[in-house]
């Protein structure tokens, strides 16, 4: 029988739900209405920058006119997707053998595994730092891809092998007596399989990767320099630039977003994968 | 082909040893079954034999070349999993056809096979669905295709039927064994059900923890098993057994009969009871009697419809060519 939920009960629940909901959008759609002000209303009460003063484009003007927004948006493409890819390369062969031909050790290398995501990066931010600058690789996207995609891998290579958890080991063992070699057997029935669950992990690695800030700040400065870094720029001590600063964090969140919104299904059915039977 | 030798085959898991020493031959043609209680080891050799597991010492010959260390693909042979094993996201064409697109054949020769697999296995309306699409007997049915387009000099099949319900496994019991009648070929077969075993089997190999306790045509194991264990597994109802003074009397540790060959009486007999519980079935009623000397109640079988009441004081009688005798050990005597 299914429960039966009273009507009262119902409205609490909407309406709780939808406070939750806006308050956690709140930042996001007040920086969306700062943006559309000019620098001397921004900084004003709340309420009057709502309600007396006026709405005007000027701030996306003048950050489009300071600095390269293109170049910076193409970076963060070329970065978060290469080191996605990248780490999928890794990762896959690593999950793969981690799920189907377990050790004795394969659990406490995984535990290994998520404890480097513990670490504080700034802890190795010295050793890094020091590499890239002995290895020509600072402000370099080749640099930043390498790096992220190691900071990622952790996470790539765990829910890679959830998902390859969930694939019953007699289907790849049929593929084998059918002749396949272990290369078409991972080509053709493994990641055909896993396919769902390999695109949940493509898009939230994306995420991470595009909205990561601590290492593209470090290491990049303006060749190299992804939307984070553009972002931060409007954030000096030269003063406060409230208006120009939201102008770019709308700039530098909306394709993400627009992915996010776009892919919102396919991301919670493969974080959810296996959940329910 | 299809003639499958195993030599001295150990498996051991780590510091468990599943398979002791064995040996067997399968010959060319037959159907061989393995039949035992589950973990007694009786996948485990079928995918020895598979090469899906490597042997821990011992060898593998199939049709005389020495298969030990060939990898399963090479082996020649196919197998049908108990969950089908079937590509999820390929068209049932595409699941039939997968064994011989990884061989390279050129894709018209592979329509051909994949059709004639089809017809054979009444899947020709089929052929464009997914497995996610088909009832249990139909994927059943397509895991057989995919066996059969290679061609292979043996079929292997781990417990195929186990997955479907008790009118649908009839069926495909008989398909199957129609199956190895048209195309001669040697099969496997791995199962716990006894009633397979017997109906399907021209061998029978009775497995317990990781031993061969008898092997041979059902008819065999039924008239003549070696020890206690094998006459308490073949045969259904299972054989009734008793000991203490009444298996003395007889010259044995334990004696066995089997419920079909009980005679019952209201007025005399060799052994008292009284009419414990009583299974109908139309064409035959099984009662249970607890009697002296047996640990359970015997079951006995009577041919068609009987009117003997619960609490009934009734005599039980042995049909004497038919007694098993054990000894200690529980060997057959004699």
């Amino acid at each position: 029988m299914a429960r039966a939920i009273s009507t009262k009960s119902k409205m609490f629940n909407t309406a709780t739900a939808g406070t939750l909901g806006f308050l956690m959008f709140f930042p996001i759609l007040w920086i969306l209405i700062l943006s559309f002000k000019t620098e001397e209303d921004a900084i004003r009460a709340p309420l009057e920058v709502l309600f007396s003063s006026d709405w005007t484009t000027e701030s996306y003007g003048a950050v489009q006119a300071r600095s390269d927004y293109f170049k910076h948006f193409m970076n963060s493409v070329t970065i978060s997707v290469g080191s996605t890819l990248l780490g999928l390369l890794i990762a896959i062969p690593a999950a793969w053998a981690m799920a189907f031909v377990p050790a004795k050790r394969t659990k406490d290398v995984l535990m290994w595994m998520l404890s480097t995501k513990m670490l504080p990066p700034v802890g190795v931010l010295i050793p890094i730092y020091l590499i890239f600058r002995d290895f020509g690789l600072l402000d370099t996207r080749v640099g930043l891809t390498f790096v992220l995609m190691m900071i990622n891998l952790p996470i790539i290579i765990w829910m890679l092998y959830t998902y390859f958890k969930e694939i019953p080991g007699e289907i790849l063992e049929a593929a084998r007596m059918d002749g396949a070699t272990l290369r078409e057997e991972v080509i053709y029935v493994l990641t055909p399989m896993a396919i769902p669950g390999m695109a949940s992990t493509v898009l939230l690695n994306i995420i991470l990767a595009w909205n990561e800030a601590f290492w593209s700040l470090q290491l990049t400065s303006s060749n190299a320099a992804p939307l984070t870094q553009f972002i931060a720029s409007y954030s000096s001590p030269e003063g406060l630039f409230y208006a120009k600063l939201s102008a770019a964090s709308i700039m530098a969140i909306a394709p993400i977003l627009i992915m996010g919104w776009f892919s919102q299904k396919q991301l919670v059915r493969g974080l959810t994968f296996g959940a329910v039977k | 082909m299809g003639h499958i030798s195993l030599s001295q085959v150990t498996k051991s898991f780590g510091d468990v040893n599943v398979i002791p020493p064995l040996d067997l031959e399968i010959n060319e043609g037959e159907f061989v079954v393995f039949v035992g209680p589950s973990g007694c080891g009786k996948s485990t050799l079928l995918r020895l034999i598979a090469g899906l597991e490597d042997i821990t010492s011992g060898h593998i010959a199939i049709d005389g070349q020495d298969a030990t260390d060939v990898p399963p693909a090479k082996r020649g042979l196919a197998m049908v999993f108990q969950s089908y094993a079937l590509y999820p996201h390929m068209s049932v064409r595409k699941n039939i056809a997968f064994p011989l697109r990884m061989a390279k054949l050129d894709k018209a020769e592979q329509d051909r096979k994949v059709e004639e697999a089809a017809r054979v296995l009444n899947l020709t309306d089929y052929l464009d669905r997914r497995p996610g699409q088909l009832s249990g007997g139909q994927r059943q049915r397509v895991a057989i295709g995919r066996a059969i387009v290679r061609e292979p000099s043996a079929f292997l099949f781990d417990e195929p039927l186990s997955n479907l319900d008790a009118a649908l496994r009839v069926n495909m019991r008989l398909e199957i064994s129609e199956l190895h009648k048209q195309l001669a070929t040697t099969m496997v077969y791995v199962t716990h059900d006894q009633v397979e075993a017997m109906t399907m089997a021209d061998k029978i190999v009775v497995l317990r923890a990781g031993n061969i306790e008898q092997v041979g045509s059902p008819l065999e194991l039924y008239r003549k098993p070696q020890n206690k264990f094998v006459a308490g597994f073949i045969g259904s109802p299972k054989m009734n057994f008793l000991t203490g003074k009444t298996a003395a009397a007889h010259g044995a540790d334990t004696i066995g009969i089997r419920p079909e060959h009980l005679e019952v009486s209201r007025e005399s007999g060799d052994w008292k009871g009284i009419v414990g519980v009583s299974e109908h079935l139309g064409s035959d009623t099984f009662f249970h009697v607890p009697v002296a000397d047996s640990e359970a109640p015997l079951t006995v079988r009577v041919s068609g419809e009987v009117d003997l009441r619960r609490g009934e004081e009734i005599f039980v009688s042995p049909q004497l060519e038919h007694l098993h005798r054990f000894d200690a050990q529980g060997r057959a005597i004699g």
